[in-house]
Order: structure tokens, then C-alpha cells, then sequence
């Protein structure tokens, strides 16, 4: 299981972020070539981000990179980066699947003989992007996530951004639903005001509890606050402790169904405390619920 | 010779005379009585109101190779010791020896008096700005004497540091001679580093541009010490007296090694109701005091105390009941200034009283946690706060020497890179604070626990820090920045760093240009 709680934007041309951005405790780091570089500026980012993809230890955390969007500077962005092995890609305005096979051509083209795959999170902020979402999601084996971009999406319908974020609402199943069937993750859009912290918290609850397991992030103050509610909590561990436990005493009585204070165990529940065991360990968290 | 903790010493220094070596944190215990200044009277009807610091001089009368002495309350908005130094040019006195408690850019006026032979030695426990560089560069034929805040005071009582005459820069003063530092233009709050100068020097003067009608209280200094008042259009610039910074910092690698620090301190066990606190005022340091604040909330902990230079948010701390008292050596800012006025929890104490290793009990013993910087740190976690990285002195031990002896746990946090510099040597250029007395250092790429301390070791592996060992984190950081070189430097010593026991820790040699 991919641990993606936490994918911190970190400027691509900015050498003193590049180097420390492995520290700042994001379960991912996404070095951006995008929108936090100004077009006269793409070529000095793209050899920094290059070099440190080559040269900084970013350890545990995963890395990322948002290339340009396929009609700009993309072309130049996958042929140069991608062979610095990056763990992943961050495509933005994807609008469908042909946008993912064309960035997949020149991917294959730029990788090295022997390299891993490089993976895509494929960032969806436009309403045909969003109508395309399940097609887009199996698009390519090389898509792991679909994230939602809902300030440029806000933008093209003609929605006010709110703190409630009901005006997202759409968008957000869609994503959801779209990676849920294709079996990848979904990830939620940055909470832009990095001096909000309770607003940060609210709009994280919310989307955990519509069923995203991780949020793009604009600042390391973000990172701890996002964290706190993605991780299972000690209930979800000992109810998840309890289900396998139940479901290994059905196994040796020989039955694959089995039942836990009166409600039925079953697979798919069975998946979901295994998965809540697995990220529980993976952060730290195991054996808090005892 | 080579003292404890291997750093090669003259015997004798000229000017300076026998070396003492450094012997380890606890190891000399004091031999001698407490110094006694001359015994005076005053009769009634005396009047101690003298017209100008000119006439002082004349009256005390101050006379070439003497060791004046002067407080830093005001940092880098003094403006006594600028003026008496004025004043003993133009009477042509000489060969002074200057015991400023800190030393900053505003004194840069030092220098030409320097030239000229009014000015022939300093003591002092930190200095930055021109005069640092002076003294870096030579000027002064005598080493500077480089002391920690508690080990200043300790010299005055054991009369190493002898004091002829010390002028006490007063934010208020009545015109007999009782001085507070928390009423009048200047106010600062505490005047804790004065407190020594006024009970051991043989001649006291109060200088003061805020003269209040007997008696003023509170009283911090008393007349029963005070020869003399002085009053001056103007004793200093309160826009120079906030110190460092009063805002968090924002910079997302300091605050990492911020919140990483506070959470050392929670695995170390002593996050509990009695806890007691000391940090400093950069941005960094009020970082770790933010992230224990609501750690503190979060766990409901009723704190003891907190110690040291007192910032705004540690009197936030205080007025919320996450601390009982404020101990407070030195004000920072002027919320400071307002607590210490108005609130008895918030309690005004003398450099003795919070540091002096030779009395009956100084604060910093009391202490559970301290926060320090460091310039330099080696792999046997000595310290410099001394000399930066061209070799200059740039800074100095003021509390950090005594801090980190008292505290149960001294946390050191550090950027693994300073610029472009690593911050782990092989070897620090200037040792100030020995290994011995550090337990942590907190960097962005992990922390490093004093092999002494094993125990804190596993409590911060179980509590699931990225515990690393200090030769690691060193390679890393040459691996991304490479090995500096060595700074050059010639024979001379400009500077002996004493330890807060009156041993020499280290001395600091002068630069010479690559």
C-alpha cells in the first residue's frame, strides 16, 4: 500500500527547499516545475530539480515532479527529468485518457534501459477532466492517484471558492469514485490558506470522512495538522485488531464469514482493517490501541 | 598544556597571566573568601547628586589604570558607556580596563579609545560588531576576557574581577541612589547583571536621565550600595533595547527542528506538572517555546518555572498558569518590562543568583531544560558560540555555558548546514561550552545524543525520533557541502574564553587574511 497522507509542493527553483525538503516529514514531496515557476525561469528549475533528484537523500519521502502541462513545456520537462528516476510524475490539466498515453510515449521514450517505471498522479482541474475521470484513471498501469486541482476547476465553472467547500462537493465524489473503481487513490485538493489551521482541520475532516486517504499540501505547517486526522486513530486500530482477530477464529472453525458484536465480518471489511493495520504500523501507530 | 578537553593552552598569556586549565564541568572547588569592598559612610544632610559624569570623575576621583564597570540591560541601545568613555578622553585619562557585561555595535566608539590608550583592556561575556572585529584583528595589546554570565559574577564575588567603579546605566533613580529598571524612558525590567557591580565595586554611580523623588520603589538597587547619581539628557535608545526577535520564525526547516526539539523534550519524561524552562529570544528558540506551549495546553502541565531572558511569550505563558513564576535575569522586550512591573510571580533575580557556580545554589541548577544555539559543534559536542566561520569573534557564552551545566537536559539546535557551511566539525575553532554538559543536538536531519546520556538515547528511540549518531549526520552534511578548511591563525591570543569556574576553556587566536 502506497502511504501518500501528505504531498508537499516545493519550488522548483528554489535550491534551499530542494535541499531541505526531505526533512520537513511529508509523506511526499512534489517538486513543482509548474506553477511556482515563472516561463522565463522553466529551464535554471527544471536543471535544479534534475540535479537534485540526482544529488539530495529525500530518504523515506517519495518524489514527485509536476511537469508542465502537456501543451507548454512538457516535451522538455519528461525528457529531462524523467531519466533522474523520480518515483512519480504529477501531470497537471489532464483532460483524458489520450493525455495520458501521449505523456506515456514520451515517458518510455525518456526512460533508461532497466529503470523502474516512473508512476503518474494524474491531476484533474478542469470540468472535462473531471467528466473523463474514470477513463483517465485506467488510462495507463502506470497511474497511481488521481488528485483534484479545485482552484483552477472552481475557476472554469464559475464557483465561488468557500470555506465549507460544498461548491467542491461534485468534484470531489467524482474523483473519488473514479479512483475507488479503478482501484488508485484518490487524493484531495490543497487548503490554500497556510495561516488557517483550523480551517486546515475542518476541510481535512471532511475529506477523510467523504473518503480520501491523502491531500495535497502547500506548506510544512500543513503537514502535522493533515497527518493528526488521516492516521487511524486508536478506536480504528483496536476495531481493526478486533476484526482480524474475529476473522482468523472464523477461519480455523472453518467459516469465511464471521461476526463482531453482532455485525457480519466480510471481506471487503476484512481489506479495510487490514488496510488501517498496515498504515498504522507504517506511521508509528501500532499497538497504541492497547 | 592541553586542558580537559584537549585544546592546547600557553601557560602564560601576558596580560592575562597564569592559565588555569580547564579541568572538567564540576572539578575546581573555590578556595578563598568573598571579595570585600571598602566600608563607607554617609551622614546625614550628604548629598550624593553630582552635576555631570565630568565632576564624578573628579569626585571619586577616577584615575588612570582603573577597572570600570557597566551593565548590557540596554544591548544595542546603551548609551552610558559611550558617554563615560567620552568623558575620560577629554580628561585624559588612561590605560582603563572596561567590565561591560555584553558588548555591541552601538560601542564601536571603544575603538578610537582603544587607539589611543584611554582603553587598554575589556572583559566582557559577549561581543558583536566593530569592536569584536577589532579585537579579532589585534587591537588591543592585552587578551580580552571572555566570560559566561554566571562566571562574571562569580569573578566579582571571588575578586577576580575587581571593580573600581561601576557606572549603573539607571532607567529610574532617586536622587539618593535607589535604582529600578522598570519606570522612565529607558525602562528595560530587570537589571540583574548590575546587581554584582553594585554589591562588590569600591565606588558605585548610578547614571540616569529619570530622576524621581525619594524614596522610589520598587527598589532593584539600593541606596545603601550608591555613591553617587548622575543625571544625563539621555542614558540610551530604547528602540536598540528589544532584543532579537519577539516573532516565531516562519522558515519551515527552522520550525522542524523546532517542533523535533520539543518533542526530545516530551520523550525525555520531563514534560510534567513541576517542569521548568529556559530558551532564548531568536526566532528558532521562541519556535521551541511555541510547540512546549501546546504541548503544556495539551496535557494540562502546570509548569514551575521559566528562566533566563525573558521574552513576551514566556509571560504569555506565565499570565496563562502554564508557569508559576518567571526567573528573570534580563528583559527582552517591553511585555517583559510590564510583567516584571506589575506581576509578583514574575521575579527580578541578580547573575549570581541565576548562574554563579560558586555560591550556594544558583538557578540554572534548578533547571529541567534549556534550548541553545550553537555556531559550531564537534563530534564530542563541545560548542562554539565564540568566533564564526571566518574566525572572527562574532558572539560569546553570555548564559550558555551556565545553562547548559545546570540543566538536566541541554538541547542544542542547529541547522546541519549554516549557509553554506557544515555546523559538525572534527574539532570546533573556539570551545565555549564543553561536551560534557550537552545532552542533545536537534538538526534538521535528525538528533544526536551525547554517548554519556545512553539512557536518553533509548528514550528517544522508543519514542520514535530519528535518533542518529553525531559522525553521520556529520558526513552528511560534508557530503552535500563539503569539508571546510581550516581558518588561519597566528600565535597571539586576542581573547581567553574562561569557563564559568574561572578556568580557560580555550583561548581565541588572531585571524590572519588566506
Amino acid at each position: 500500500m502506497d502511504l501518500r497522507r501528505t504531498l508537499l509542493f516545493i519550488p522548483g527553483n528554489n535550491p534551499g527547499m530542494l535541499q531541505n525538503g526531505g526533512v520537513l516529514g511529508a509523506d511526499a514531496v512534489i517538486l513543482d516545475l509548474e506553477d511556482a515557476v515563472a516561463p522565463l525561469e522553466k529551464d535554471s528549475a527544471r536543471i535544479l530539480v534534475a540535479h537534485a533528484l540526482r544529488n539530495v537523500d529525500y530518504g523515506t519521502c517519495e518524489t514527485v515532479v509536476r511537469i508542465n502541462p502537456l501543451d507548454t513545456f512538457a516535451h522538455d520537462d519528461i525528457a529531462t527529468i524523467v531519466p533522474c528516476r523520480p518515483k512519480a510524475l504529477l501531470i497537471p490539466k489532464v483532460q483524458s485518457a489520450a493525455d495520458i498515453k501521449v505523456a506515456v510515449e514520451l515517458m518510455e521514450k525518456a526512460e533508461r534501459p532497466g529503470q523502474e517505471p516512473v508512476k503518474i498522479i494524474a491531476l484533474l482541474e478542469t470540468p472535462r477532466g473531471l467528466a473523463e475521470a474514470y477513463s483517465i484513471a485506467c488510462a495507463d498501469s502506470r497511474i497511481v492517484a488521481l488528485a483534484l486541482g479545485a482552484e483552477d476547476y472552481t475557476a472554469s465553472i464559475g464557483a465561488q471558492r468557500t470555506s465549507s467547500g460544498i461548491e467542491i462537493l461534485t468534484a470531489r465524489s467524482l474523483v473519488l469514485n473514479a479512483a475507488a473503481a479503478a482501484g488508485i487513490q484518490a487524493l484531495d485538493t490543497p487548503f490554500t490558506d497556510a495561516n488557517d489551521e483550523t480551517g486546515l482541520l475542518a476541510d481535512t475532516q471532511l475529506a477523510r470522512q467523504l473518503g480520501f486517504s491523502g491531500k495535497l499540501t502547500i506548506n510544512p505547517r500543513q503537514i502535522d495538522i493533515i497527518h493528526s486526522v488521516l492516521n487511524p486513530d486508536t478506536k480504528d486500530i483496536s476495531w481493526a485488531e478486533r476484526v482480524i482477530k474475529a476473522i482468523k477464529v472464523a477461519a480455523a472453525e472453518g467459516s469465511g464469514v464471521a461476526s463482531l458484536e453482532g455485525k457480519m465480518v466480510d471481506a471487503p471489511i476484512v481489506a479495510r482493517a487490514e488496510r488501517i493495520l498496515i498504515m498504522a504500523q507504517r506511521v508509528g501507530l501500532k499497538g497504541a490501541a492497547q | 598544556m592541553r586542558n580537559a578537553i584537549g585544546r592546547e593552552l600557553p601557560a602564560h598569556i601576558e596580560g592575562y597571566g597564569h592559565v588555569r586549565a580547564f579541568a572538567g564541568a564540576f572539578s575546581p572547588l573555590p578556595d578563598m573568601t568573598r571579595q570585600a569592598p571598602r566600608v563607607k559612610a554617609a551622614r546625614p544632610g550628604d548629598c550624593k547628586l553630582v552635576n555631570s559624569l565630568e565632576e564624578v570623575f573628579s569626585r571619586i576621583p577616577v584615575r588612570d589604570g582603573m577597572t570600570l564597570s557597566f551593565h548590557h540591560h540596554f544591548r544595542n541601545g546603551d548609551g552610558v558607556v559611550n558617554q563615560v568613555l567620552a568623558t575620560a578622553s577629554k580628561l585624559g585619562i588612561r590605560d582603563l580596563t572596561i567590565a561591560l557585561s555584553s558588548t555591541f555595535p552601538v560601542h564601536a566608539p571603544m575603538i578610537d579609545h582603544i587607539r589611543s590608550g584611554v582603553v587598554t583592556g575589556l572583559d566582557t561575556n559577549y561581543m558583536s560588531g566593530p569592536v569584536a572585529d577589532a579585537v579579532s584583528r589585534g587591537i588591543l595589546k592585552k587578551p580580552v576576557v571572555l566570560r559566561t554570565h554566571g562566571g562574571r559574577a562569580r569573578a566579582i564575588e571571588c575578586g577576580q574581577l575587581k571593580i573600581d567603579i561601576a557606572f549603573i546605566a539607571s532607567p529610574a533613580s532617586d536622587e539618593y541612589g535607589n535604582i529600578n529598571g522598570v519606570e522612565g524612558p529607558t525602562a528595560c525590567g530587570s537589571l540583574g547583571y548590575a546587581i554584582p557591580d553594585a554589591e562588590y565595586a569600591d565606588c558605585v554611580v548610578a547614571v540616569t536621565d529619570h530622576l524621581v523623588e525619594y524614596p522610589l520603589s520598587p527598589v532593584s538597587i539600593p541606596q545603601t550600595r550608591v555613591d553617587y547619581i548622575v543625571k544625563v539628557d539621555s542614558i540610551g535608545d530604547p528602540k536598540g533595547i528589544v532584543s532579537g526577535t519577539t516573532r516565531i520564525t516562519k522558515d519551515p526547516v527552522g520550525l522542524k527542528i523546532a517542533d523535533t526539539a520539543a518533542k526530545v523534550i516530551a520523550a525525555s519524561g520531563l514534560l510534567k506538572d513541576g517542569f521548568s524552562f529556559q530558551t532564548g529570544a531568536g526566532g528558532a528558540s521562541l519556535a521551541v517555546a511555541h510547540f512546549v506551549r501546546k504541548m503544556m495546553e495539551d496535557r494540562e502541565i502546570k509548569g514551575s518555572f521559566a528562566l533566563g531572558g525573558i521574552t513576551g511569550h514566556m509571560v504569555e505563558m506565565l499570565e496563562s498558569g502554564l508557569f508559576r513564576k518567571v526567573i528573570d535575569v534580563q528583559g527582552f522586550d517591553l511585555e517583559a518590562v510590564r510583567s516584571i512591573k506589575t506581576n509578583p510571580n514574575h521575579i527580578e533575580v541578580s547573575a549570581g543568583f541565576y548562574a554563579s557556580p560558586f555560591n550556594s545554589g544558583c538557578t540554572v541548577n534548578q533547571l529541567d531544560t534549556v534550548i541553545l544555539g550553537a555556531t559550531e559543534i564537534d563530534t564530542d559536542f563541545n560548542v562554539n558560540v565564540v568566533t564564526g566561520s571566518t574566525g572572527v569573534i562574532m558572539g560569546g557564552s553570555g548564559g550558555h555555558s551556565d545553562a547548559a551545566a545546570g540543566a538536566k537536559l541541554t538541547i542544542v539546535v542547529a541547522n546541519l548546514l549554516r549557509g553554506r557551511l557544515p555546523i559538525i566539525m572534527d574539532k570546533v575553532l573556539t570551545a565555549t561550552t564543553p561536551g560534557e554538559t550537552i545532552d542533545v543536538l536537534v538538526t534538521e536531519h535528525g538528533v544526536a545524543v551525547n554517548p554519556k546520556r545512553e539512557d536518553l538515547r533509548d528514550q528517544l528511540i522508543v519514542a520514535g525520533l530519528p535518533v542518529r549518531d553525531i559522525l553521520e549526520l556529520k558526513e552528511l552534511a560534508e557530503k552535500i557541502a563539503g569539508k571546510p578548511k581550516d581558518i588561519p591563525t597566528n600565535d597571539r591570543v586576542v581573547a581567553i574564553v574562561e569557563y564559568r569556574d574561572g578556568t580557560v576553556i580555550d583561548v581565541v587566536r588572531q585571524t590572519t587574511d588566506r
